[in-house]
């Protein structure tokens, strides 16, 4: 008789939980390190993790979860994940910490089982009394008849009590702010019901509604659930993205020793390290050290700053060359993220003005229902001056006007949409995202790390003798800097081996010399090796003779850029560009790509003036980008997607999040969101169709039990499979 | 018809039972990690002493 009732096979996302305020239950007790081990997929990879921690002295104990690809580990207080990560690599798998901190608000799900528990109790009991309705159908009479209404009164009234809770606290909350929303209708028909059916039933009447009552609750928990599973997936997968980047930082001791600390605990005055390579955990100013800094996350420009003491730096901020030490000047939620998120809170207003296609159904829904059962109860006792039978026939028009195949018509799609672009690689965050993203005519995308990779290419290798590049290569594997990387990678790859340098030494901030053949060579920034600086993202050459040779970079493009916006260009909507970066990068890129409109040196509250511009035109506008000074704009605009290596703050700010590397999915997306409306659209219809067969018998008086049951089975079976198609 | 008065509270406690079995199954965890569970088993690495 379960056998129904077992959940679909995500229950395994446990995680996803709900209330921070309750109280934490853990998977394995005490789990104190969480590893993200994105490579093991079979039997041999959990035994050989396991067994490998388990070996590891001071790990107690550890534990895989398969399906979120994540371990749980128990171990002495001064165990930490950096120690665990290599003995997993020396084992084959990639892993990543995660913390623990973060998740721990998705271990537990309180709610997910919460309604699991009342849809299995709906369930049991709508069947039992399913099974004694259909006796009763089938021609039990007199005594029989009135036991059987009996004992279906006494399963339903707990079972009622305990699984209907959600719609009774949803429309107490609704009634109480004096709204009318769609639990308002569905709890006054199940109580209508059981009213009248315990009056018949007391009366040794013929028709008791316990099954109907019984029945609506386990479909709409039913809805309820598949709602809240879609949501719970989503909010788990983005907590991982966000656990993954675990805050530290070290912090110098007034005996200038280090000692790593959660970022949580900086405050003002701190001295801090940052290593290249680094994050900037703070807003702060520079007290020792040169260094480049890569501020593309925060202003969109590609081409890395110069960084000496007295420079004011900002948290995300990328520390390129040299390691710098700062005094925090401003911590936490003091920082310029924080003050980006005015911005956004400013933008957000704009958005929740959208009402979903469930709210306006339920808006028209609603009242409809009420003064049509009103009327019939009015009607039938002007009529007959009986109350029983006018009473009879209003709860049976509640009943079959009860919006079961409603309710399940907007999750039953939007459930098979997000599992469709989840695999996909696309993350749906937002409830009536995939109902925006459908309406979407105007695209605006950002450059830096949206567009692009954020990693640059050496464009021009053309124009240099094999001498220069050779002692460049030469130069530029002396150092991490991302240029000196790419030269390196493109010179390798054209086969070249570096020439003979020695002395080679890099000044973090300017770049790299060393000495060939007796003359002084340096690679790195145009004052230093006495050339003029261009638009142009350059690193210089100095050879000790000639002028220096620039050697000129441009971003790669993110696998996908191109294929993106051609097709969404091919479906009629407008792709537009806007960026922080120069005008020169911009203008390439535009070209590049076939952008038409672009532009250039945007500051945050610009791209975010301007996609209100055209919101007020009535455009519908996708914004897609990945930076801080994206935020505020991911706010204002209509829908909003950022990739997954975007900052935190745009993560949040946005309703969709990449998952891969690749854009293609966003006009795949598009046309998804828009077949997912479509088939709500014709759910809708189905559900109004089944209602204007079944109303006129209910209020003509002719509806039966089994009439009701009938109705409100099928049509919520129709709407499901029609669901399903999208698949 | 007296039939009745065993077939029903009989019929009510087995699925009383199923519904137990479901709560239980909920309760302790067992659909945390349906995909590493359904290999586990396939493993005999802890067939003659379970894991502690």
């Amino acid at each position: 008789m379960t056998a129904e009732l077992r959940p679909p096979s995500a229950a395994a996302c446990p995680g996803c939980l709900a209330a921070p305020a309750q109280p934490v239950e853990e998977a394995p007790k005490d789990a104190r390190i969480a590893l993200s081990l994105p490579g093991i997929h079979c039997q041999a990879c959990i035994s050989t993790v396991e067994r490998e921690l388990a070996a590891t002295p001071g790990v107690q104990s550890a534990r895989v979860n398969l399906t979120l690809k994540r371990a749980m580990i128990e171990a002495d207080p001064e165990m930490r994940a950096a120690d665990l990560i290599p003995v997993l690599e020396r084992a084959g798998y990639e892993a990543h910490e995660l913390d623990a901190g973060t998740l721990q608000a998705t271990q537990t799900d309180r709610t997910g089982r919460d309604l699991l528990m009342r849809l299995a109790v709906a369930g049991f009991a709508s069947m039992n009394v399913m099974l004694l309705s259909v006796s009763v159908w089938s021609g039990a009479t007199d005594a029989t008849r009135d036991m059987f209404h009996w004992i279906s009164a006494a399963i339903t009234l707990p079972a009622i009590a305990f699984s209907a809770q959600p719609f009774f606290r949803n429309a107490w909350a609704a009634l109480s702010v004096r709204r009318l929303n769609m639990d308002v209708p569905i709890v006054l028909a199940i109580l209508l019901a059981l009213v009248t059916s315990l009056w018949e039933t007391s009366l040794s009447g013929d028709h008791a509604y316990f099954d109907a009552a019984l029945t609506l609750t386990f479909f709409l928990l039913a809805g309820r659930y598949l709602d809240y599973r879609t949501r719970a997936v989503a909010r788990s997968a983005a907590e991982e993205l966000t656990a993954l980047e675990v805050p530290r930082a070290l912090r110098l001791t007034g005996d200038g020793a280090e000692e790593e600390v959660s970022v949580a605990d900086l405050r003002i005055g701190d001295l801090i390290r940052v290593r290249p390579g680094g994050r900037m955990p703070v807003d702060g100013e520079i007290t020792e050290g040169r260094s480049e800094l890569d501020r593309s996350l925060l202003t969109g420009e590609t081409v890395p700053v110069y960084a000496e003491p007295g420079f004011g730096v900002s948290a995300g901020e990328v520390n390129l060359t040299g390691p710098l030490t700062v005094r925090a000047t401003a911590v936490g939620e003091d920082t310029s993220l924080h003050r980006i998120a005015d911005l956004v809170a400013i933008a957000e207003s704009g958005r929740s003005r959208y009402t979903s296609l469930a709210d306006k159904a339920a808006r028209l829904y609603a009242p409809g229902v009420h003064i049509l059962s009103a009327l019939s109860f009015v009607g039938w006792f002007l009529y007959t001056w009986d109350l029983r039978t006018a009473l009879n026939i209003a709860a049976a028009v509640l009943i079959i006007t009860c919006p079961c195949a409603l309710g399940l018509a907007v999750p039953a799609v939007t459930t098979a949409a997000s599992g469709r672009l989840f695999r996909k690689g696309m993350l749906i965050k937002h409830s009536t995202a995939l109902e925006r993203l459908a309406q979407v005519d105007t695209v605006v995308f950002d450059k830096t790390g949206t567009l692009t990779a954020g990693t640059p290419e050496l464009t021009n290798m053309g124009d240099h003798t094999r001498a220069d590049l050779e002692i460049a290569l030469a130069l530029a594997e002396g150092s991490s800097h991302p240029l000196s990387v790419a030269l390196v990678k493109s010179a390798r790859e054209a086969g070249l081996k570096p020439a003979t340098v020695t002395d080679l030494a890099e000044v973090p901030g300017f770049g790299t010399e060393g000495t060939w053949r007796g003359r002084r060579v340096r690679l790195g920034r145009a004052a230093w090796v006495g050339a003029e600086q261009g638009a142009r993202t350059a690193a210089w050459l100095s050879v000790g003779e000639g002028d220096p040779r620039p050697f000129h970079f441009s971003d790669t493009l993110r696998p996908g850029a191109a294929e993106a916006v051609a097709a969404l260009r091919e479906t009629g909507k407008e792709v537009l560009l806007i960026s922080g970066d120069t005008a020169g990068a911009v203008e390439a890129l535009a070209l590049r790509l076939g952008i038409a409109k672009w532009v250039a040196e945007a500051l945050p509250q610009d791209k975010a003036a301007r996609i209100a511009r055209m919101t007020e035109e009535g455009k519908k506008v996708l914004m897609v980008g990945d930076g801080l000074n994206d935020t505020a704009a991911l706010a204002a605009a209509h829908v909003s997607i950022s990739p997954a290596s975007a900052l935190d703050a745009a993560r949040v700010a946005s309703d969709i999040v990449l998952l891969g590397q690749d854009l293609t999915p966003i006009a795949d997306a598009c046309v998804t969101a828009q077949k997912a409306t479509r088939r709500i659209r014709e759910n809708f219809r189905i559900a109004t169709v089944y209602n204007l067969i079944a109303v006129p018998l209910a209020v003509a008086g002719l509806a039966t039990p089994l009439i009701a049951a009938l109705a409100m089975s099928s049509s919520s079976i129709t709407v499901s499979l029609n669901a399903l198609r999208l698949r | 018809m007296e039939m009745l008065t065993y077939l029903i509270p009989i019929s009510l406690i087995l699925g009383a039972v199923g519904l137990t079995a479901f709560i239980y199954t909920v309760r302790s965890g067992q659909y945390d990690d349906p995909e590493g569970d359904s290999r586990r088993i396939l493993s005999d690495e802890w067939d003659d002493h379970p894991k502690p």
